[in-house]
C-alpha cells in the first residue's frame, strides 16, 4: 500500500497501547500487515476508553429501559421523555486523565465533550454539572490542580452560555495523582426531532463542519486507557485546547441546519476524532465509508493521515446531510463563521477507506472495528467485607457541640460556594434552585414543569463494600432529586476506577455495577447513558472507586419544589426514617475519631422508595415548608445546613436512644428531615404510621442557634464562619 | 417598546434578554445579527446583552465595537435613541466609545456569579424611573471583567454630573468595599452617558424579573423604559 510508512514492529505495536494478542486480532482480522494509519486507528478504536473491552459484559447487566426512555446508551446521550412533546437528553463523561495533566484545558474540553454529545442529538444544553474528586488539601498539587479544573470548567461553560448548577466536590488522599473530573451537561429537545449517528443511503456526502483539524490531543484517548507514571506530564501535548466560542457558533449553527430539515446523521468528533466518527456513522447504517482527508480543513500544513485520523481538535462535527439541503447548511455554516467540506461519502461496501495525497492510506472492515473489539472477562476478587463497628465501642472524643463546629469547616463538608460563583448558574433564566441544595432545579421552557438535576457517590463506602456503595450511589441521587420534590426518572453513570487488569480493582468495578443495577431496579430509575474511566491510578496506588451518577427527575410544577432552608420560627421539625446510630465509614468516625473504617450504611431499597415517596407526597401536597436528606455528616450536619441557609435556629430534643454521637451524626440511609406547620404536624406524623414508615418530632425551629439538650448553644454564626470559610482560606494559601 | 437586541457571535444573554423584554413590554424585540448594518425602522430601544462576544479573544469587547451594526448603534445613539448595554454590552460600549473608561479583571481576578445589591442613584432617567432614588435592589452578576477604573478626571466628571446610575452596595445601601466584588472605582455599577441616553451596567437586571426565579428586582429598569417611551409617544 503506502510505500514510506515505517515497518510495523512490536515496540511500534506496544507504544499504540496494544497487547500482543490484540494486535494478532487485527493481523487474523484484515488477513496482512496494517499500515501506520490503520494501527492507529486500531489503537483508537480499541483502546478501553472507546471499545470499553473490560467494562462491556458488566455494562450489559444494568438496566436501561422504562417506558419513558426513547434511547439507553449507545448514542451520544441519553433521552428521555418528559411530556408535552419534550425529551430530556443527558449524559456525563470523564475527563480525568486530561486534567491532571492540564487542568484547565483538561476540564474545559472535558466540559465541552458533553456539551457537543447533547447538541448533537438535536437538543440545546439547559444545564450542566460536574463530580470533582481531587488529592489531600496538604498534597502540595492538590491547591493548583483546583484552581485550574475550577477555571477551566466556569471559563468553558460561561462562555459557551450554559448555566453550571450543581455538582459534588471532594477531597482524598487517594486522588492525590488521579484527580476527577466528571462533567455532565443536560439538553432539551422535541421528541420527534432527535438526531442519531446512523447513516442512511449510498453515495450520501459527508460533510465537515466546525474548527479546523491541528495536531493537537493525538493519542488523547490512549493515554486515557493507561496509568500515569513519573513521566506523565510529558503528555501535556496530547491534551487538547478548547475554544468555547467556537461550540457556541457550533451549536447554533447545527440546531439551525437541523430545524430546517437538512441533517440525516451527525456525530461529533470526540476521543479518537474523525476515526471514531466517521466509522459510528458508517457501522450504525450498515454502510462503508469513504474519506478523503484532502478535503479536511487542517490548522497547520503537512499534516499525515495518521494524524488527521488521531487528531483530538475540538469542536468538530460529522454530519450525513439531505443533498438537497447541501447548499442552505452550507449557508447557514458561512454565516457563524464556520468550516464546512464535503469530505467523503457513503459506500455501499462496508469498508472503511482512508485516501490521502491521492494513494489509500487504509482499507479496513468498518463494522468490525467496533464489534470485534477485544471483549474481556477479566478476573476478579471480591472485596472483603469490613466488620460492622458498633455505636458503643466508639469513644466520643468531644462533645456534640465541638464536633458539630470541627465537621461543618472540613474539606468535604464546608460551603464549595468558592467553586460554583466561579460558574455562571444563573444564564438562561430558568435557574429555580442554584447550588448548594439537595439537587438544582431548572425550568423547562416557560414552566410550569421543572427539572431537578444532581450528581452523588460516595467513594469512601465504595471502597469498603463496592455493592453497598453501588447502590449507595444510586438511591442517593434519587434521595436528592426527591428532596426537592421531583419524581427521578433516569441516570447517567461515569464509573472512575484503578486499572482493571488487578482483579481486586475489578472486583470494586463488578461489585459497584451490582450494586448499580440492584438499586436501579428497585427504584425504577434506569441507566441511560454513562462513560467508563479506567486506570485511574499512579505508581500502582489507584483512586477510591468512584461510580459517580447524575440523575433527572422531573417536577410538574417548579414553584412546588422544597428547598432546604428552615422557614419561620416556630415551625414542627420532623425526623423521618427512624433513629439513625450507624457510624461505620462516617465523617464523624473518620474525621472526628480519626478512624476510616467499618462497614458502610446498608440501603434498604424498599424502604428507601416508601420513605422517598412518603416525602414527595409531603411535598406536591404542599404539607412540609422545608426538606433535606441525611447523608455525608449525618443528621446534625443536615439540621446545621437547613439553619445556615436560613439564619434560623432550632431547639432539637434529646434522642431516646444513646449513644447520642451515632443518632446525631450516623449516616443511615433512606431518612429525610422535615419541617412543617405545627398545625400539620398530627397528620403527617398519622400519614406516615399509615404508610409503616417511623418518623418523630424532632423539634422546633427559632433562635439563632441550634439548641441540644445537654450542650452549649450552638451559634449559627459560628457554624456559617467555619462552613464558609476553609475553602476561601484553603485557596488563598493560608490553610490545608 | 419597539426593541432591538443586538447579537454578534459569542453574545449569549441574548435569549434572557429578549425573554424579559417580552414579558414586561408585551412585545417580541427584533434580533439583530452583528453583519447587518442597519436598525429597523421605528426602532426606540437598542439592547447590547450580555455574553462573550467573539469569544471575548483579544480583549474584553474589542472586536464586537468594530463590527457592522455598530456604525448604526453609534448613529442611534447620537440621535438621542435609547441604548441599554449589559455586562459584556457594557464592555462593549466603553470600547466603541459611548461610554468612557474601561473593564478590567475583577480585583479577586475570578469569574464571580452571585446575587448583588445595588443602590439606584437617581430615578429621574428613562432607565431608573420604575425605582426610587436611593432604593437598593438585588440583582445577580456574572462576570470575570466588571471592574470599572477610568481616570481621576472622568470619575470626578461621572460623579458631578450625577451619571453614576447604580453603585454596589450593603443590602442597607451602605458603599463599603466589602460589597464590591469587582472591585470597581466609587463601587460604579452602571453609568449614563453625558446625553443621558446610553445606559451601561455589569449586573444583569434581565436575569431578575420573575418572583420564582430570583426577584423581581430587576424588572424596574424595563417597566420604567416601556413607561417613558410610552409618555415619549
Amino acid at each position: 500500500m503506502i510505500p514510506n510508512e515505517p515497518k510495523i514492529t512490536p515496540e511500534l505495536v506496544a507504544e499504540h497501547g496494544l497487547k500482543p494478542d490484540e494486535y494478532q486480532r487485527i493481523l487474523d482480522l484484515i488477513g496482512r500487515e496494517p499500515t501506520l494509519t490503520e494501527l492507529g486507528i486500531f489503537s483508537a478504536m480499541w483502546n478501553e476508553h472507546c471499545s470499553y473491552k473490560s467494562s462491556k459484559v458488566h455494562l450489559r447487566t444494568l438496566p436501561t429501559k422504562a417506558p419513558w426512555v426513547i434511547q439507553g446508551p449507545g448514542e451520544n446521550a441519553g433521552v428521555i421523555d418528559i411530556g408535552d412533546g419534550l425529551a430530556v437528553v443527558f449524559k456525563m463523561e470523564s475527563h480525568n486523565h486530561p486534567s491532571y495533566i492540564e487542568p484547565y484545558q483538561g476540564a474545559a474540553t472535558g466540559v465541552g465533550g458533553i456539551l457537543r454529545d447533547v447538541f448533537t442529538m438535536g437538543a440545546r444544553p439547559i444545564a450542566c454539572l460536574n463530580a470533582l474528586s481531587f488529592g489531600d488539601p496538604k498534597h502540595p498539587k492538590t491547591r493548583h490542580l483546583v484552581s485550574g479544573v475550577v477555571a477551566g470548567v466556569g471559563g468553558y461553560g460561561n462562555s459557551f452560555g450554559v448555566p453550571t448548577v450543581g455538582g459534588q466536590v471532594r477531597f482524598h488522599t487517594r486522588y492525590d495523582g488521579n484527580n476527577l473530573v466528571n462533567a455532565m451537561a443536560v439538553g432539551l429537545a422535541e421528541t420527534g426531532k432527535i438526531f442519531y449517528a446512523a447513516a442512511s443511503g449510498v453515495g450520501m456526502p459527508i460533510v465537515y463542519l466546525g474548527s479546523k483539524t491541528g495536531r493537537d490531543g493525538i493519542h488523547g484517548a490512549s493515554m486515557a486507557s493507561a496509568e500515569f507514571d513519573a513521566s506523565s506530564e510529558e503528555k501535556r501535548p496530547t491534551v487538547q485546547v478548547g475554544d468555547p466560542f467556537s461550540e457556541k457558533l457550533l451549536l447554533e449553527a447545527c440546531l439551525e441546519i437541523m430545524a430546517k430539515g437538512c441533517v440525516i446523521a451527525i456525530q461529533d468528533m470526540g476521543a479518537a476524532g474523525l476515526t471514531s466518527s466517521a466509522t459510528e456513522m458508517g457501522a450504525k447504517g450498515d454502510l462503508g465509508v469513504t474519506l478523503d482527508l484532502d478535503k479536511v480543513p487542517t490548522r497547520e500544513t503537512g499534516m499525515s493521515a495518521y494524524e488527521m485520523m488521531l487528531s483530538e481538535s475540538q469542536e468538530r462535527m460529522l454530519m450525513v446531510l439531505r443533498p438537497e439541503k447541501e447548499a442552505e447548511a452550507e449557508a447557514i455554516f458561512r454565516k457563524w463563521g464556520l468550516d464546512f467540506a464535503v469530505v467523503g461519502e457513503t459506500t455501499p461496501t462496508k469498508r472503511f477507506i482512508v485516501k490521502h495525497g491521492g494513494a489509500v492510506m487504509a482499507d479496513l472492515p468498518i463494522k468490525e472495528l467496533g464489534s470485534e473489539a477485544p471483549v474481556y472477562h477479566r478476573p476478579f476478587t471480591e472485596t472483603p467485607k469490613q466488620a460492622v463497628i458498633k455505636a458503643a465501642d466508639v469513644k466520643p472524643p468531644m462533645g456534640l457541640a465541638d464536633a458539630l463546629e470541627k465537621l461543618i469547616g472540613t474539606p468535604d463538608l464546608c460551603s464549595k460556594r468558592w467553586v460554583w460563583e466561579q460558574y455562571d448558574h444563573i444564564i438562561g433564566g430558568n435557574t429555580v434552585q442554584r447550588p448548594g441544595g439537595d439537587a438544582a432545579v431548572v425550568r423547562v421552557l416557560e414552566g410550569p414543569k421543572g427539572l431537578a438535576l444532581t450528581a452523588d457517590v460516595t467513594p469512601r463506602y465504595c471502597e469498603a463494600d463496592p455493592f453497598e456503595g453501588g447502590k449507595q450511589a444510586v438511591a442517593e441521587a434519587w434521595r436528592n432529586l426527591t428532596a426537592v420534590g421531583a419524581r427521578p426518572l433516569a441516570l447517567t453513570d461515569n464509573l472512575n476506577f484503578g486499572n482493571p487488569e488487578r482483579p481486586e480493582i475489578m472486583g470494586q468495578f463488578v461489585g459497584c455495577v451490582r450494586g448499580i443495577a440492584e438499586a436501579c431496579k428497585a427504584l425504577d430509575f434506569p441507566v441511560v447513558s454513562g462513560n467508563v474511566s479506567l486506570y485511574n491510578e499512579t505508581q500502582g496506588r489507584a483512586i477510591l472507586p468512584t461510580p459517580t451518577i447524575g440523575g433527572v427527575g422531573l417536577l410538574d410544577d417548579f414553584r412546588k419544589s422544597a428547598t432546604l432552608a428552615f422557614k419561620a420560627d416556630g415551625e414542627a421539625i420532623l425526623l423521618i426514617g427512624g433513629d439513625p446510630g450507624w457510624l461505620g465509614q462516617s465523617l464523624y468516625l473518620r474525621d472526628i475519631c480519626g478512624r476510616e473504617e467499618g462497614a458502610p450504611p446498608p440501603v434498604d431499597l424498599a424502604a428507601e422508595r416508601r420513605h422517598g415517596d412518603l416525602v414527595r407526597d409531603f411535598i406536591g401536597q404542599g404539607k412540609v415548608t422545608a426538606v433535606h436528606d441525611i447523608s455525608d455528616g449525618g443528621l446534625l450536619v443536615a439540621l446545621a445546613e437547613m439553619a445556615m441557609a436560613s439564619g434560623i435556629g432550632a431547639k432539637l430534643e434529646a434522642p431516646e436512644r444513646q449513644p447520642s454521637h451515632a443518632f446525631w451524626f450516623g449516616e443511615d440511609q433512606g431518612h429525610y428531615v422535615v419541617t412543617a406547620k405545627e398545625s400539620e404536624t398530627p397528620a403527617l406524623l398519622k400519614a406516615a404510621q399509615e404508610r409503616g414508615i417511623p418518623a418523630r418530632r424532632l423539634g422546633t425551629t427559632g433562635g439563632n442557634a441550634l439548641i441540644l439538650p445537654t450542650e452549649r448553644p450552638i451559634l449559627i454564626g459560628n457554624l456559617v464562619s467555619r462552613f464558609e470559610g476553609w475553602l476561601p482560606r484553603y485557596m488563598a494559601g493560608n490553610a490545608a | 417598546m419597539k426593541s432591538a437586541v443586538i447579537v454578534f457571535p459569542g453574545i449569549n444573554r441574548e435569549r434572557d434578554m429578549a425573554r424579559t423584554l417580552r414579558l414586561v413590554s408585551g412585545r417580541e424585540p427584533a434580533m439583530l445579527w452583528h453583519a447587518d448594518t442597519a436598525l429597523p425602522a421605528g426602532t426606540d430601544l437598542v439592547v447590547i446583552p450580555g455574553g462573550f462576544s467573539y469569544g471575548d479573544y483579544l480583549r474584553c469587547g474589542a472586536i464586537a465595537a468594530r463590527s457592522p451594526i455598530m456604525a448604526a448603534v453609534k448613529k442611534f445613539a447620537a440621535g438621542g435613541g435609547l441604548v441599554l448595554a449589559v455586562c459584556n454590552g457594557f464592555q462593549i460600549v466603553c470600547e466603541a466609545g459611548l461610554l468612557p473608561g474601561v473593564l478590567m479583571r475583577n480585583s479577586q481576578l475570578k469569574f464571580i456569579c452571585r446575587d448583588v445589591y445595588l443602590r439606584v442613584e437617581r430615578s429621574d432617567t428613562p432607565f431608573t424611573r420604575g425605582y426610587n432614588a436611593g432604593q437598593v435592589i438585588r440583582v445577580p452578576v456574572a462576570h470575570g471583567e466588571g471592574n470599572y477604573i477610568a481616570d481621576g478626571e472622568t470619575i470626578a466628571r461621572l460623579e458631578s454630573e450625577g451619571r453614576v446610575l447604580f453603585r454596589y452596595a450593603s443590602p442597607d445601601g451602605l458603599i463599603d468595599p466589602n460589597w464590591n466584588h469587582n472591585g470597581a472605582m466609587n463601587g460604579i455599577a452602571g453609568i449614563l452617558n453625558e446625553r443621558g441616553n446610553v445606559l451601561g451596567m455589569m449586573p444583569h437586571p434581565e436575569n431578575h424579573v420573575e418572583a420564582t426565579i430570583g426577584s423581581t428586582d430587576g424588572r424596574g429598569l424595563f417597566a420604567g423604559l416601556v413607561d417613558h417611551l410610552a409618555k415619549a409617544a
